[in-house]
């Protein structure tokens, strides 16, 4: 073959390449795109039969005001800041002690509780709703923060995972913090958690992702409004506004999917490899 | 980054072993208190939370239990039979099957184009990959409005590129033959991107030398190299990627109750769906418990699938 062909070929190649992939790009963003277009339009654009990706008239102002004044969609923001950062501690907070012992110590029972750790991984959550809905009924803990928290303080998949991190953490490191007269929590917190950021850091994006973006719970849990999250806050949106007020139910969508994403597109290494490693999940 | 753990794991059993050696017994029982001290929030919030509620779940699928009714009764295998005579019990596992069946196909076969097409050059592979892992990132509820903005019969963005490209405008979430697979796009639209993402780390993962190898035997061309080497190199993250997705669009939810209902006439009806419904808006606890057993032991022989796979990718 000569050189000029193998160039030609190398040229097509990226042309090919490049033009399939700017087809699947348009498939995964254009519902991103067009609710940001949307978010910037008049009502009359809105309804309009043409394909307009920017608007002739910018009437951003008024639906992203819309969108925090109709509901307060201020407060979703906040409860579901709230939520998540709260989970997120909590199950630090129970995980990682339950991880070292289970990495580190050496005691009676330990394989038998590993095991209740592997088998509580299979339990798929929508499928406890029900009890857990009558026990926080029970406990009258429903229509509260509570009952968006509880559920999930206990993170089987976050002891699992750090407890398989700890277990490359050396043994030396531990010994020589028990020499050192640290106690086992101590050791917990100044000495494995250090090591383990990248593993808490997955997990983290793991959790926050997870409960940021879940539904189904908070629609079991609540029905005060007070307490809504996002994502039922957008759904309550919508079915309030009954008409066809999509320039501010857009701004509101917008709004509620920008953290995550924003956060994704400043750390994008870190979360593509946070989800990956969480991916078994 | 999913082999990791798994080398942790093989590590682990023999430093474990060392370690068993090395020190005296005596440890052991000092250390037990210590140690389920630490376990202990851990194992109390085990028991109530999940195994509990698993067991409760189980125990109330055996009952009548209405919400707010003040009487239970046992009434043995009646929810399942009531279940097994109910036709849109069988209509919800249906499309649940047909939910599952366009989603993994689709969202795989896009997800593993994508993270070939991405790896075989060198240009702009970080933008590709940003673009097309963002629809993951995006809350889905949202998104699922979205879409349901897109998919307006009259004034969508979706019938409006039909029209324009000579097609007719259809009424996709309306129409009982074009709602179901309309919510399968949405899912493979959410999860091809996490897909390729797992699949960028298999394909990172196959030594060059093999490559090589295959110029030296004179492969001919991109073609055989990806049936003789990618593929069976990308064989067990496949099946992995599969069992993981069907687990994942086996749970579809969010946007069924938002967009449809199970509607049009049943026609997006899927389990957790059902179960929802029967459960919390019609207060049959019962009733929806025992749909909640079926979609549990479901679940599990996926997720017990998916496990013999991870194993098997720790001898491979």
């Amino acid at each position: 073959m000569r050189p000029r062909d193998a160039q030609y070929q190398l040229l097509m190649r990226e042309a090919v390449r490049h033009a399939l992939l700017l087809f699947i790009a348009a498939f995964a963003i254009v519902p991103l795109l067009w609710m940001i277009s949307t978010s910037l339009k008049p009502p009359s654009e809105i309804l309009s039969a043409q394909i307009r990706w920017w608007p002739d008239q910018f009437h951003a102002l008024e639906n992203y005001r819309d969108a925090f004044t109709t509901l307060p969609l201020a407060r979703y923001l906040m409860n579901g800041a709230i939520v998540t950062a709260v989970i997120f501690s909590l199950q630090v907070l129970i995980a990682l002690p339950a991880a070292y012992a289970l990495a580190k110590m050496r005691f009676w029972g330990r394989s038998a509780v590993f095991g209740v750790v592997l088998f509580c991984i299979l339990i798929p959550y929508h499928a406890i709703a029900i009890p857990l809905f009558l026990l926080l009924h029970v406990v009258g803990l429903l229509n509260s923060y509570a009952a968006l928290v509880i559920p999930f303080t206990i993170s089987v998949f976050g002891i699992f995972l750090m407890r398989q991190f700890f277990m490359t953490v050396p043994d030396d490191l531990v010994d020589a913090a028990r020499m050192d007269g640290i106690s086992e929590m101590g050791i917990v917190w100044r000495v494995m958690l250090p090591s383990a950021i990248p593993a808490v850091t997955a997990f983290g994006i793991f959790s926050v992702v997870a409960h940021w973006n879940d539904y189904f719970w908070p629609l079991v849990a609540l029905s005060d409004d007070s307490y809504f999250t996002p994502p039922l806050g957008v759904v309550a949106f919508r079915n309030d506004d009954a008409g066809n007020n999509y320039g501010p139910l857009m701004a509101a969508a917008t709004v509620i999917v920008a953290p995550l994403v924003i956060a994704f597109l400043l750390a994008q290494r870190r979360f593509i490899e946070g989800i990956a490693f969480t991916g078994m999940k | 980054m999913t082999n990791w753990a798994a080398r942790a794991t093989g590590q682990a059993t023999t430093a474990s072993l060392a370690g068993a050696a090395l020190q005296p017994r005596k440890r052991a029982g000092t250390q037990t208190l210590a140690a389920y001290a630490l376990l202990g929030p851990g194992i109390v919030l085990m028991f109530v939370l999940l195994i509990g509620p698993l067991m409760s779940v189980f125990a109330l699928s055996f009952t009548d239990y209405q919400l707010g009714e003040r009487t239970i009764a046992f009434i043995g295998m009646r929810n399942f039979q009531a279940l097994v005579g109910d036709p849109v019990f069988w209509k919800a596992l249906g499309n649940t099957a047909l939910y599952v069946c366009i989603v993994v196909p689709g969202s795989v076969a896009l997800g593993l184009g994508a993270a070939l097409l991405i790896e075989s050059g060198t240009a702009l592979r970080s933008l590709y990959r940003v673009l097309l892992f963002l629809p993951v990132m995006a809350t889905l509820i949202a998104m699922a409005i979205v879409w349901e903005f897109m998919l307006h019969p009259i004034f969508g963005l979706v019938n409006a590129m039909l029209k324009s490209l000579g097609f007719a405008p259809q009424n996709w979430l309306q129409d009982g033959s074009l709602a179901l697979p309309a919510l399968a796009i949405i899912g493979v639209w959410q999860q091809f991107g996490f897909n390729m993402v797992l699949f960028l780390a298999g394909v990172v993962s196959i030594p060059k030398y093999l490559y090589e190898a295959a110029a030296v035997d004179g492969v001919p061309n991109a073609w055989e190299r990806f049936r003789l080497v990618t593929w069976p190199m990308l064989g067990p993250v496949t099946l992995f990627v599969i069992v993981i997705s069907a687990i994942r669009s086996f749970q579809v939810f969010d946007t069924v109750h938002a967009l449809t209902k199970g509607g049009p006439n049943k026609a997006t009806e899927v389990l957790l769906y059902s179960m929802y419904a029967e459960g919390f808006e019609f207060f049959r606890t019962g009733y929806a418990a025992a749909i909640a057993v079926i979609f549990v032991i479901l679940v599990l022989a996926l997720t017990l699938l998916k496990t013999s796979i991870i194993e098997r990718r720790i001898h491979y």
